[in-house]
């Protein structure tokens, strides 16, 4: 503490003083903005007006990352919060309905939980050191080796990446499998399947399953996927030197299928995207990625030691990034696609209005 | 007086990022708690989830410096560590969504609702007639 103390002004001082004083100010407008946003959602009774102020929410907690210097968190968080978590929950409502009921609990016992929690919390952050100080123990146990070493020992410029791909390998391995896990779950609660398949069981209503035609969406749709798709890859493969990486290209490139899924129907899309093959390719991300870890250990290295993948370390590493990247943009972007497709096949067999045998159905 | 004041000042802005991030997770605690819906509680539990990827984000800023991607001109990095733990956490977090909401289409197609009062009266219901 009496390091911080004495650190702290020679620190700041070196600082150019109108540069830190707008980075506090765009934070701190940001944060209220978040703020204003969090109360509605609790205040507001409709599901649709709080999943879109949701989407809001993740888009202004990614400004606050931009402002806070955390660049990939910001294009993951855009991407992912709200992109894709967006688009699932809005599926959710297809099935769910739209509107919640007014809550019959008395909401006092829940504030007074909240605040005790808080206030204790607020009585932590008392001895916590102060934010932005450069002398903070946070930035100076591993931080400071990623910070200078990483450019020479690992040769790409986005020190986020080496730390991710490298130094923590194995965390991010766990990360994909998670994400692999995840799809496992919901394919085992919900299943994709082809719309036309439930029509055929339902003679009397040819026509519910058939999506109008959207001409105009469907021509825009068809000439934005290629960009998306494009900006997929260069986000995927550029990932070593600006933001990016492999998480972030498999949510983009999943949002290409998806808006093709939007406009053209789960039909078409399931004949472009077979299910088999993106079963395939989710497990063919993770496999990649372990395999790069049992091809390093075969070469005499430990596992995920890119060293020795080339006569050079640094080539090695070079190597190493970029297949086990191109393993976690696999799995992200087969994951959340499959995930999309079995939210839909939900959503249409509603639609369809499928008598459901296997499970006693109680109020539909 | 007025060195007191600036300290308060300057103590309360060192900790302005940290209280945001602690009404934010209240606010989404709350949510979790007091509603009925569950769709409701999942976005509670992500609005609880991004205030703690805020309060990371926030401990890894360091005052002047610039986005931890080598550059000529830079003189202070932030800390690149909290950025990937983050990173990987959001994509996990959205796998944790997907799974979440499929069970709650799953319930609500085993008691045709998601509210949670509707769903608990149904299975005291189930449990008295056997």
């Amino acid at each position: 503490m009496l390091l911080c103390e004495q650190q702290t002004p020679r620190g700041l001082n070196q600082l150019p003083r109108k540069k830190t004083e707008m980075e506090l100010a765009v934070n701190i407008t940001l944060l209220l903005m978040l703020c204003a946003t969090v109360f509605a959602v609790v205040k507001l009774q409709s599901l649709f007006a709080i999943v879109m102020l949701f989407g809001i929410y993740s888009l202004l907690s990614a400004m606050i990352f931009v402002a806070l210097d955390a660049v990939d968190v910001a294009f993951t968080e855009a991407a992912v919060g709200a992109g894709i978590s967006t688009v699932l929950m809005l599926a959710t409502l297809v099935t769910t309905g739209r509107w919640k009921k007014k809550p019959e609990r008395s909401g006092l016992l829940p504030l007074f939980v909240v605040t005790i929690t808080g206030a204790a919390l607020v009585w932590g952050t008392l001895d916590m050191p102060e934010y932005g100080n450069p002398a903070n123990p946070a930035h100076h146990h591993v931080a400071d080796r990623y910070i200078a070493e990483s450019p020479t020992e690992i040769g790409i410029p986005n020190m986020v990446t080496s730390v991710l791909a490298s130094y923590r390998g194995f965390d991010t391995l766990g990360e994909v499998i998670v994400v692999f896990t995840a799809l496992v779950g919901v394919l085992s609660l919900l299943q994709v399947r082809r719309p036309r398949t439930f029509a055929r069981k339902q003679d009397n209503r040819p026509d519910t399953h058939r999506r109008r035609p959207y001409p105009v969406l469907q021509v825009v749709a068809l000439i934005m996927m290629p960009f998306i798709i494009v900006f997929a890859l260069y986000v995927q493969f550029h990932g070593d030197f600006g933001p990016g990486g492999g998480f972030q290209a498999g949510v983009i490139f999943a949002v290409a299928f998806i808006l093709y899924t939007l406009t053209y129907g789960l039909d078409d899309s399931l004949a472009l995207t077979p299910l088999p093959a993106l079963k395939i390719l989710a497990a063919g991300g993770v496999i990649i990625y372990g395999g790069t870890g049992v091809v390093s250990m075969l070469l005499g290295g430990n596992f995920l030691d890119y060293n020795v993948l080339a006569a050079n370390p640094v080539s090695g590493q070079h190597i190493g990034i970029i297949v086990i990247e191109l393993g976690v943009g696999i799995t992200v972007a087969s994951v959340l696609i499959t995930v999309f497709y079995a939210f839909v096949t939900r959503a249409e067999r509603n639609r369809a209005g499928e008598k459901q045998v296997d499970l006693p159905n109680k109020a539909d | 007086m007025d060195s007191i004041f600036t300290d308060i000042l300057a103590g309360a802005l060192g900790r302005y990022n940290y209280w945001v991030v602690i009404v934010l997770m209240m606010a989404g605690f709350y949510v979790v708690i007091a509603s009925t819906n569950l769709v409701k509680k999942i976005v509670g539990l992500n609005i609880f989830q991004t205030s703690v990827f805020i309060m990371y984000i926030s401990i890894g800023k360091i005052s002047g410096g610039t986005a931890p991607i080598v550059w000529a001109n830079a003189e202070l990095y932030s800390n690149p560590l909290p950025h990937v733990l983050i990173l990987t956490a959001i994509v996990v977090g959205v796998a944790t969504t997907a799974l979440g909401l499929s069970l709650i289409m799953r319930i609500k197609h085993a008691y045709g609702s998601v509210e949670e009062d509707e769903i608990l009266a149904l299975s005291q219901a189930e449990d008295e007639d056997e």
